[in-house]
């Protein structure tokens, strides 16, 4: 989907950059010019912020044998599972990504 | 009537809402416990603390204020080796390496100090920062450096430490902070000198913990003199010194006390009022262990020093180890991160290292103010002026909080109306060594570059605060040990400093200090050896008065002096094994005391089986053993029961020592402490609550929740207990090592080892040995290792990589290189620092 190409290419430039929240923007401009279904917007913006994430997350965890991610899933309490801290990861910004776009579908079609 | 908005700008506004709201939510702790996104996203946060030691090669980097180039090699337990070319290079490297690895441990401690924990925690911490400036910490900080921005060569080398950190944090985006910072959502400040002088005057207050005078005046006000004599004895019978007996005093000046004038001092010590409030202090202190052995007992004909400084253990690990090479000086040891030079550690041509010396170097004073405004106090018959200071705390998430403290000439008023219990109107002054002037840093500094027995002495003329021993041995054959600080000359007849005093008149305050030249000292004693272990620094016939008091050690030092007394052809192994001996003296004199006052009548099958446990101990604390379990229980629940007197949480006071206790139970057939405080209706006798002790012992450990240890972050594996629930010392000691801000994911956990208060290996559940040394002059080695790791970094593999070592009582040898010589297959990488 464009709507997932174009988010998952403008937040793996701009993250290393800018704060987050970044991500809020350029899901809010793709759901503004890309013409599709809201339910499309948010599920696309959902999954590209989801896929960046848990995919950037994982690699630069595992180089570090996940010592320091098991540490922090018993600091947030998922009893020690990497797996869970890293879907965890990515639902929180998939989230903000999907309402983002959905709020930029919406805010088109006024 | 208005018009209804159409769906359209609903659906949009209540979109855009859930967006900005999810924003808020995740980038803040304002409405969740943590700022997820803001935390977990992987480009900025803590994903990228997640070390890839793959990553890791020689590289180079500019760093303006840099004078020549510096090279930093790093060993195979990322100890770093810096070779400078001038001394300030080398302390502005160790500036910047040290904030590269545990810049947030030198931060909160820094924090901790000035009363500022407040600022990242919230108003929780609020009363904690309270009490930090109110003993004046930011306040002899602020002293401290003030006098030693006086001296230049001090001055250039603290600044150059300083622009060392800051160098560093120059370096760092967001994304490379510390996870703490990124957990607790704030950033790296810049370093200064007065950080540097709150970080000593930090660990001052840590070691200053030997003052009981609210304590004592309460229980002579409650429990009367006698009590108080035989409770609270200056010194015991088998009193084992560090200045051993019989050593001539050579003092210049001879005690300075009026003894005519005892009696006309106007304000006096207070004996007949109850104090509501005291500072907090550790039920018994866990110390530290220090001795040099001279070449006449090894085997190499040149002497061996070892220290092993017990503080409470915590993760990044308060020590970081180092080696600082220059032109001037080539030291290795531990320093302290926040502060330059090495603390405890050697050079080429000699050694050294502190014990607590336990010295009182505070006193209380009741002060009389002329009204509720404070503004003027009572001296002389006179009123004088007070000095206000308006503390300020920022308070993380609150408006900011103002706290007046007053200052007099008798110290800082520390509790008054406004602090401390409601009902507590008095007025109590604090007078502390730490408040005065001081240079620690050069005692250190030269230290450092020290050749001789000499050069010890002088460095040791700076030292103030607290009381410390240094012990000395150097490759051309001489040991030493002195108590060093600076002690108030203290009136004896009054036993001033040991009671709450009233501060009314000059009488009433120091009268000057002891020359440094008469503080204890012994060089190349006849008997081979130097020690120390908190003990009594001298017997009865020390020229001046000192307020003894009981809190002194008695047994790791007897078990040491006996060690060392009969050992010969002592090499590294031997003191190896001493310094992690478990040999429980306390439980071999206390034990058979027990033991003969329980009434075995009518004990049941299990109880009968400790029993037997009991009697065929060997009292060796060692990890897999039972017997300590049950000593321990019996031993604890035995002195609350007999001193429950002195739990009363309105009257603070202090518990009589060990020592004092056994002797009170072997020799004080009857008496009213052993009456149980919470049954008025019976009187207890000495039989009644060893046995009730006694019975609490199975009790204890049916109740206790043993760990199975599952935790998938154990760094050693071959160190893994499998199954706690049996009962034995290690499982039952359950040592931790607490991450500074309590996040037990980051802490070591279920450390299994063997030790105790009392022993010389003396690990309890929260205090040990923090840094184990042993240099052996004659082979020009060293052994270390401490509980932790050189990285600050959770995420680190060298976070705890060396917990698993020390647990089992085992050493690392130190890398002490040369300039030119490589560090071969130990090398991890090398860092070269251009300007």
């Amino acid at each position: 989907m464009v709507t997932v190409f174009v988010i998952v290419f403008l937040a793996s430039v701009l993250q290393p950059f800018l704060p987050w929240y970044i991500i809020a923007v350029i899901a809010f401009i793709a759901g503004y010019f890309i013409k599709q279904s809201p339910l499309s917007a948010f599920s696309a913006a959902f999954i590209a912020i989801f896929m960046l994430w848990v995919s950037y997350a994982f690699v630069l965890s595992h180089a570090n044998n996940d010592l320091l991610a098991r540490k922090v899933a018993t600091l947030i309490p998922m009893h020690g599972h990497v797996s869970l801290l890293l879907i965890f990861t990515g639902v929180v910004g998939g989230l903000v990504s999907g309402f983002a776009a959905l709020s930029g579908r919406f805010a088109a079609a006024l | 009537m208005p018009k209804i908005l159409p769906v359209k700008y609903f659906k949009f506004i209540l979109s855009a809402f859930v967006t900005a709201l999810l924003i808020v939510a995740f980038n803040s702790q304002l409405i969740l416990p943590l700022a997820f996104a803001r935390f977990l996203n992987p480009y900025q946060g803590f994903w990228q603390n997640a070390e890839n030691t793959k990553t890791w090669k020689d590289d180079e980097a500019k760093i303006p204020g840099l004078k020549e180039e510096v090279k930093v090699y790093f060993d195979e337990r990322l100890v770093p080796h810096v070779f400078a070319k001038n001394d300030q290079d080398l302390y502005f490297m160790q500036g910047y390496i040290t904030a590269k690895y545990r810049l947030w441990q030198m931060e909160i401690q820094t924090h901790n100090a000035a009363g500022r924990i407040s600022e990242i925690i919230g108003e929780k911490t609020i009363d904690v920062d309270r009490m930090q400036r109110r003993i004046g910490l930011g306040y002899g900080a602020e002293t401290a450096q003030a006098y030693i921005a006086k001296d230049p060569e001090s001055k250039k080398l603290i600044d150059a430490y300083c622009d060392g950190v800051n160098a560093y944090i120059k370096t760092l985006k967001p994304k490379d902070y510390p996870v703490e910072y990124k957990l607790l959502g704030y950033a790296p400040e810049a370093w200064t000198p007065l950080k540097v002088a709150l970080l000593l005057k930090n660990m001052a207050n840590m070691l200053s913990v030997f003052e009981y005078d609210i304590e004592n005046t309460n229980f002579v006000a409650k429990y009367g003199e006698a009590n108080f004599r035989e409770l609270y004895p200056d010194f015991i019978a088998d009193e084992d010194p560090i200045i051993p007996k019989g050593t001539p005093w050579n003092v210049t000046a001879g005690d300075n006390t009026d003894h005519s004038q005892a009696q006309a001092n106007a304000g006096g010590i207070i004996k007949n009022e109850l104090f509501a409030n005291a500072l907090e202090k550790p039920d018994e202190i866990t110390g530290s262990n220090n001795w040099a052995v001279s070449g006449s007992k090894t085997k190499s004909g040149k002497p061996i020093l070892c220290n092993d400084p017990h503080l409470h253990l915590a993760l990044p690990s308060i020590w970081y180890e180092m080696q600082l090479v220059s032109p001037y000086m080539n030291v290795y040891g531990a320093t302290l991160p926040g502060s330059p030079a090495v603390i405890i550690g050697f050079n080429d041509s000699i050694s050294w290292g502190v014990t607590n010396g336990g010295r009182d170097v505070r006193d209380w004073y009741k002060v009389k103010f002329k009204d509720a405004s404070r503004d003027e106090y009572e001296y002389n018959g006179q009123w004088v002026k007070s000095e206000k200071r308006v503390e300020r705390y920022k308070v993380k998430g609150k408006p900011d909080v103002l706290d007046t403290v007053v200052y007099t000439r008798f110290g800082i008023v520390v509790f008054d109306q406004h602090f401390g219990t409601a009902d507590s109107k008095k007025n109590l002054a604090m007078r502390w060594t730490a408040h005065l002037p001081s240079n620690e840093f050069k005692t250190f500094y030269q230290l450092n570059c020290g050749k001789n027995y000499d050069d010890y002495i002088n460095a040791l003329k700076n030292y103030t605060c607290p009381a410390q021993n240094f012990v000395f041995a150097s490759r051309s054959g001489d040991i030493a040990i002195k108590q060093q600080g600076r002690f108030p000359l203290r009136d004896k007849a009054t036993e001033q400093g040991k009671f709450v005093s009233n501060g009314i008149t000059d009488k009433d305050e120091w009268k000057g200090f002891i020359p440094t030249e008469d503080n204890p000292t012994v060089k190349n004693p006849e008997r081979g050896f130097v020690s120390s272990a908190n003990q009594h620094p001298t017997d009865s016939t020390y020229p001046y008065y000192y307020p003894g008091l009981g809190v002194y050690e008695n047994y790791r030092n007897r078990r040491i002096n006996k060690l060392l007394t009969a050992a010969q052809n002592i090499d590294a192994d031997f003191m190896k094994k001493m310094q992690t001996d478990n040999y429980n003296l306390l439980a071999s004199e206390a034990l058979p005391v027990l033991l003969s006052l329980l009434d075995q009548a009518n004990l049941n099958e299990k109880e009968k089986k400790i029993v037997d446990e009991l009697s065929k101990w060997d009292y060796y604390n060692n990890a897999g053993e039972v017997s300590p379990v049950y000593f321990e229980i019996w031993w604890n629940e035995l002195r609350k029961l007999l001193w429950d007197e002195m739990a009363d949480k309105n009257v603070p006071m202090k518990q009589p020592n060990f020592y004092v206790t056994v002797e009170f139970l072997k020799h004080d057939i009857t008496s009213q402490f052993y009456d149980n405080l919470s049954t008025p209706d019976k009187r207890e006798t000495r039989a009644d609550i060893v046995l009730m002790a006694f019975k609490r012992i199975e009790d204890t450990l049916r109740k206790k929740e043993f760990v199975e240890v599952n935790e998938p972050y154990d760094t050693d594996e071959n160190y893994k207990k499998d199954d706690l629930k049996a009962h034995d010392w290690g499982s039952y000691k359950d040592t931790k090592i607490s991450h500074l801000a309590m996040l037990d994911p980051f802490s070591s956990m279920h450390v299994y080892s063997g030790g105790n208060i009392g022993i010389i290996n003396a690990t309890n559940t929260t205090n040990g040995p923090s840094w184990r040394m042993i240099v052996d002059e004659g082979a020009m080695k060293a052994y270390v290792v401490y509980p932790g790791g050189e990285s600050g970094n959770p995420g680190s593999a060298y976070y705890d990589n060396m917990v698993g070592n020390w647990a089992k009582g085992q050493y690392y040898e130190a890398n002490f290189i040369k300039r030119g010589e490589d560090l071969g297959a130990k090398k991890l990488f090398v860092s070269t620092f251009k300007p």
